[in-house]
């Protein structure tokens, strides 16, 4: 297991390293998210729906739609000069290296997603005092498990001719679960309801991170080999 | 060579079973509106019932064939698994077609509304969509063995997540009719309309099965040309 993290970690370490030195993924996605909610309030109309009412979607359609988009950096990286061919020649467990994609990427997206909630904030005039809190836990159950599947399917359409279309394409049905919770969630808490009323979504959306975690690490190795 | 005689022969068995298929479709169309009762609320309409059903459990069928055909190649890595996947899929994408444009060919009349963001439609829809996305990578793929082992993880996490899909689109909301054949008390189904719908879902198991087969023996001769046929 001490294997396992350190591994896990020093493909992480190197993932956000490449990424610190140039940073042009990280600010593009943070822009990308900006012009999202950018759109949204002008895609509304003013006159007939609050922005209120619209803003739990507003904020999973803009954390989903980024976090997609992030999830294509992280293997398209290893396909200049065969990266990747190299990372596995390393005698190291490939579920250790899923590991440390994944943790990269959660980084990543959780970064994204930290610049988009003030921003969301701002934009949209909601009043967050007291249920940051809530919003936060939501944010981080329902992307676990959605960057997982995301960075097992990164690996795969980094091989196809259109990568770009290709993930979305199959990511966004895994997007459902978790965008259904985390917006139920986030209208309940921004309406002050109780606690007992979200405890249900809360559990659906651990359990999806349980499980699909789990199945990314039992599948990425035989992904892998060749 | 006589490799390919057999996949030849596979494949007219195929399509032995699908004619039989065609001519019990054509027996259940006769069943159907000759020899069972009309619906008094929805009238005509509700005859697509016998179409619609089998339809969606032909889909749900072929797509858990997909997820343990996908499984089971990861496991044994025969390249014979990831055909039958392969087909399946293929199969299981027409019948999602038919469950997907029978149903808001019965809703206009009855709900008075040709889709709506119900629960099992929702469900439907994903799995169509699962279907596409499962073919589309499959087609984008130039390796064998690489669309082989990548196919496999996305039908066996298509698999998985159809249970999430479905708990999470029922607790948004439903108002699609309520099970009345598989539920915990008996069928509330007048038993003709029950006997035209088992006729009907045996029916199209058997086309179902003979789809199956002509495609797997197709995909067999296409692959024993050499000219392996991306997806």
């Amino acid at each position: 297991m001490g294997e396992f993290l350190r591994v896990a970690l020093a493909v992480a370490a190197k993932d956000l390293r490449v990424e610190h030195r140039s940073k042009t993924a990280l600010v593009s996605a943070i822009a990308f998210a900006a012009l999202v909610l950018v759109i949204f309030n002008f895609a509304r109309d003013a006159a007939a729906l609050s922005r209120e009412a619209l803003a739990p979607s507003v904020l999973w359609i803009t954390f989903s739609f980024s976090g997609v988009i992030a999830l294509n950096r992280s293997f398209a990286l290893e396909r200049e000069n065969a990266a990747l061919d190299g990372l596995l020649l390393a005698p190291v467990s490939r579920s250790a290296l899923f590991f440390g994609k994944y943790l990269a990427n959660l980084a990543f997206v959780f970064t994204v997603e930290a610049v988009a909630l003030p921003l969301f904030v701002l934009f949209f005039g909601v009043d967050l005092t007291g249920v940051v809190g809530g919003i936060v836990l939501t944010a981080i159950l329902a992307t676990l498990g959605f960057v997982a599947v995301g960075t097992v399917f990164a690996a795969m359409t980094v091989r196809t001719r259109f990568a770009e279309l290709m993930l979305p394409l199959l990511v966004l049905p895994f997007l459902l679960p978790p965008v259904i919770g985390a917006v139920q969630v986030t209208a309940r808490l921004l309406a002050g309801r109780p606690l007992g009323e979200i405890a249900g979504w809360l559990r659906i959306l651990g359990f999806y991170d349980l499980v699909f975690i789990t199945l990314c690490l039992l599948l990425f190795p035989p992904l892998m080999d060749e | 060579m006589s490799d390919a005689l057999a996949a030849r022969r596979a494949t007219r068995r195929g399509l032995y079973v699908t004619t039989l298929g065609l001519l019990g479709l054509a027996g259940v169309y006769v069943l159907a509106l000759r020899y069972t009762p009309m619906e008094r609320f929805q009238g005509l309409p509700q005859k697509i019932f016998y179409v619609h059903v089998p339809a969606a459990w032909c889909a749900l069928l072929a797509f858990s064939l997909v997820g343990i055909a996908s499984a089971l190649f990861l496991w044994l890595r025969d390249p014979r698994l990831d055909l039958f996947a392969e087909s399946a899929a293929e199969v299981g994408l027409v019948f999602s077609v038919v469950m997907l444009t029978t149903g808001p060919l019965w809703g206009k009349p009855v709900w008075n509304t040709w889709w709506t963001w119900d629960a099992r439609l929702t469900f439907t829809l994903i799995l169509f969509f699962l279907f596409l996305g499962y073919r589309a990578l499959r087609g984008a793929l130039q390796d064998p063995d690489e669309r082989a082992r990548f196919s496999a993880v996305v039908g066996i996490m298509g698999l998985v997540l159809v249970p999430f899909v479905h708990l999470t689109v029922y607790l948004f909301r439903t108002l699609h009719p309520q099970p009345i054949v598989l539920k915990p008390s008996a069928p509330s189904l007048p038993d003709e309309m029950l006997r035209t719908l088992l006729v009907s879902v045996v029916v199209y198991t058997v086309l179902l099965l003979g789809f199956l087969m002509t495609r797997y023996g197709l995909g067999t001769q296409a692959r024993l040309k050499g000219g392996d046929h991306a997806g």
